[in-house]
């Protein structure tokens, strides 16, 4: 998986509450066995004029110059609720995004954004929507820094946000990690389990 | 010290504590499904790496299928059959548990889950589908991951999770007629929000809860996601061991007394603590149906559609006014009389046989009104055999419904199929999205049996008067 240390860019500001993968991904544009060829129905029922058409809806921020470029995403609590689909963060990434700021998330749609690259950061609604209004006010020129080797956001004023993320998590982003191999790492640890758990539980065991 | 029922499933299937708020959990179940799935099983064949414990892994056909009878692999989605395909073959090359197409086990995951004895207490159970946390009204604890979480558990029976607050929503006094778990559910999200119950794990409780059959609470816990939870559950009792017993993966003889020992265990202690409480008094709710495009948009049918003026939060405001925009409804308007297009049973949230029974009481000797759409899909291919068996099937279609093969179908326009373009349609499903149902179409969340006298109707109305007239 791509590593994430920093990212200074373009932030798009998509500020509505509860914007779900629904939205995110629309069930039709699935339409591979794939994690790939997925950013074309990114947000499709905002982003084009007609269902599963292609002309573009002018007054969608994404379809606008500068934040064609976006890398970042400022949104309104609960984003990526809804369907566990990760179809919505593979498209995501595929467009180009690599970091969300909203002051909540989906608890499915933040493990997946992990998973792939992508750096959910929680912030309050008001903090948001201040850098929201600062990246408004120039948005080529206003990029959005989000690090996370300290674990900061900062907008145009220079003033550094604070945010959290579990040690795991941080550590899976920043070095890029194959959560599979590192647990795997734990094999003995889980064999031990299942062998005492056997005894304890045998209905759990189907036969084989 | 006293330990809620969360804690107690939680170190039993604790098998490291990794040190940073987070541990490694044992999985006992894993089930797929063709969307994700295909695309979890595929990955994994890609990275050499294998299923451990196939026999405990479970696959249904149930987001893409068509359900119109007579179903073959295609599907009105132009790739479905790729998807199905794809899943068949990875899930024999994987060795796991396939309920196919043509098998009349098959059916929504989380209705076949109970149905098979797949689910049963105190199990964790994981799918790559947001509404898995419905078993937990088996007393399991069980939630939705991601595709690739979902490869995690299955390569090594395990997921690394963060240790979920803990919260006891605890539903006090009796419903009254007419109301079921879904309008709990649903007034739970109304008042609380769909973000409040982000970081938690539910145990749900009160007299309420425990005179709620075991399909009823697989209902109230199907839309836990809807709040935001992590997962949502009912301590089993005894009703849940009449449930499970006998039924075709459920443990048998001296492992069944055993089990049932075990699960006698399984119940929040006196005195232990919850980080939070919430609790809502049956007595006062009335049933619900939704008017915007999140589950947090819904009220009492003797309610009208809200006046975004009148809310002070700008977020929630701009969400109101946006959503009424959408489904086309003005502010002020009284819910009861809203015209409808088309009416929906079926999804996760209220398919099984008992919704079916309940909703049949409704439309027998009646017929859904001129110009109104009517669609009924079973949950499972048992669910259907088991209502034609009663003669439900005859009822639904005398009334005028479409009786279907099982499948998520028209929940979330599964294999391309839609009641239509600014449709407004009165659902049993758990979400209305925009463009959920299909591109523009206008959902309104509510219990079967409030779908059933909308039908008749024509028009979202009250259940507790259909008998007046």
């Amino acid at each position: 998986m791509e590593k994430f240390t920093v990212l200074e860019a373009i932030a798009a500001p998509i500020l509505r509450i509860n914007i779900d993968t629904d939205v995110i991904i629309p069930s039709r544009e699935m339409k591979r066995v794939s994690k790939e060829g997925l950013s074309d129905g990114m947000f499709a029922n905002w982003r084009y004029t007609e269902p599963g058409g292609r002309e573009e809806q002018a007054d969608f921020i994404l379809n606008q110059e500068p934040y064609r470029q976006a890398k970042i995403i400022l949104s309104g609590d609960n984003f990526g609720c809804g369907s566990s689909r990760e179809h919505a963060v593979w498209a995501l990434h595929e467009w180009g995004i690599r970091a969300i700021i909203a002051p909540g998330f989906g608890n499915i749609f933040y493990g997946n954004c992990i998973r792939n690259g992508i750096l959910p950061v929680v912030l309050a609604n008001d903090v948001v929507e201040n850098i929201a209004a600062q990246v408004e006010a120039n948005p080529a020129n206003n990029l959005v820094n989000v690090n996370l080797s300290n674990c900061t956001v900062t907008a145009a004023d220079g003033l550094a946000h604070a945010f959290e993320i579990g040690p795991g998590d941080r550590e899976m982003l920043l070095e890029g990690l194959d959560a599979i191999a590192v647990t795997q790492r734990r094999d003995d640890e889980i064999l031990a389990f299942q062998a005492r758990d056997r005894l304890k539980r045998p209905w759990i065991y189907l036969e084989e | 010290m006293p330990s809620t029922i969360i804690e107690k499933l939680w170190n039993e299937h604790l098998v490291a504590d990794l040190g940073d708020g987070t541990s490694l959990i044992y999985i006992d179940r894993v089930f797929l499904h063709e969307r994700t799935g295909s695309v979890a099983l595929k990955s994994l064949e890609a990275a050499s790496r294998s299923v451990r414990n196939p026999e405990q892994t479970f696959c249904t056909m149930d987001h893409i299928v068509d359900t119109f009878p007579g179903r073959t692999d295609k599907t009105m989605m132009p790739s479905g059959t790729d998807f199905i395909v794809a899943t068949r073959d990875a899930s024999h090359a994987a060795g796991i548990n396939l309920f196919d197409l043509g098998d009349r086990r098959q059916g929504i995951a989380h209705v076949i889950s109970p149905e098979q004895g797949i689910a049963l207490p105190g199990v964790t159970l994981v799918c790559p589908d947001s509404h898995t946390g419905t078993l937990g009204g088996l007393g399991a604890l069980a939630w939705g991951i991601g595709s690739t979480e979902a490869e995690h558990a299955l390569v090594t029976k395990t997921l690394v999770v963060k240790k979920p607050k803990t919260m006891r929503v605890t539903f006090t006094g009796s419903l009254k007629p007419g109301i079921t778990a879904k309008d709990m559910i649903l007034k739970l999200i109304g008042e609380h929000t769909a973000s409040g119950g982000i970081g938690y794990a539910i145990e749900f409780a009160g007299e309420a809860v425990r005179n709620l059959e075991i399909e009823a609470r697989l209902t109230l816990c199907n839309m836990t996601v809807e709040f935001g939870a992590w997962s949502g559950m009912v301590a089993p009792d005894q009703k849940t061991i009449d449930y499970v017993k006998g039924r075709p993966y459920a443990p048998t003889d001296d492992q069944w007394d055993k089990a049932v020992e075990y699960w006698r265990t399984l119940k929040t202690d006196d005195g232990a603590r919850f980080d939070k409480e919430i609790v809502i008094d049956c007595d006062a709710i009335v049933p619900q149906v939704s008017w915007g495009t999140s589950p947090m948009h819904e009220t009492g049918i003797d309610q009208s559609v809200p006046d975004p003026a009148a809310e002070t939060d700008e977020g929630k405001r701009t969400a109101i006014e946006k959503a009424l925009e959408y489904m086309a409804l003005e502010p002020g308007t009284a819910m009861e009389g809203i015209p409808i297009d088309a009416a929906f049973i079926g999804s996760c949230t209220n398919s099984r046989i008992s919704d079916l029974r309940e909703v049949a009481a409704i439309l027998k000797g009646r017929k859904v009104a001129e110009g109104v759409k009517a669609i009924c899909v079973p949950g499972s291919g048992l669910v259907k055999q088991a209502a034609e068996a009663e003669g439900l099937d005859k009822v639904f279609t005398d009334a005028g419904f479409e009786w279907r093969e099982s499948g998520c179908s028209m929940c979330f326009y599964a294999g391309g199929e839609s009641f239509g373009f600014e449709e407004r349609v009165v659902s049993s499903t758990n979400r209305n999205f925009e463009n959920r149902q299909g591109p523009r179409t206008r959902t309104h969340l509510a219990s079967p049996t409030t779908v059933a006298a909308c039908a008749i109707k024509g028009h979202l109305t009250d259940v507790r008067n259909i008998d007046n007239d």
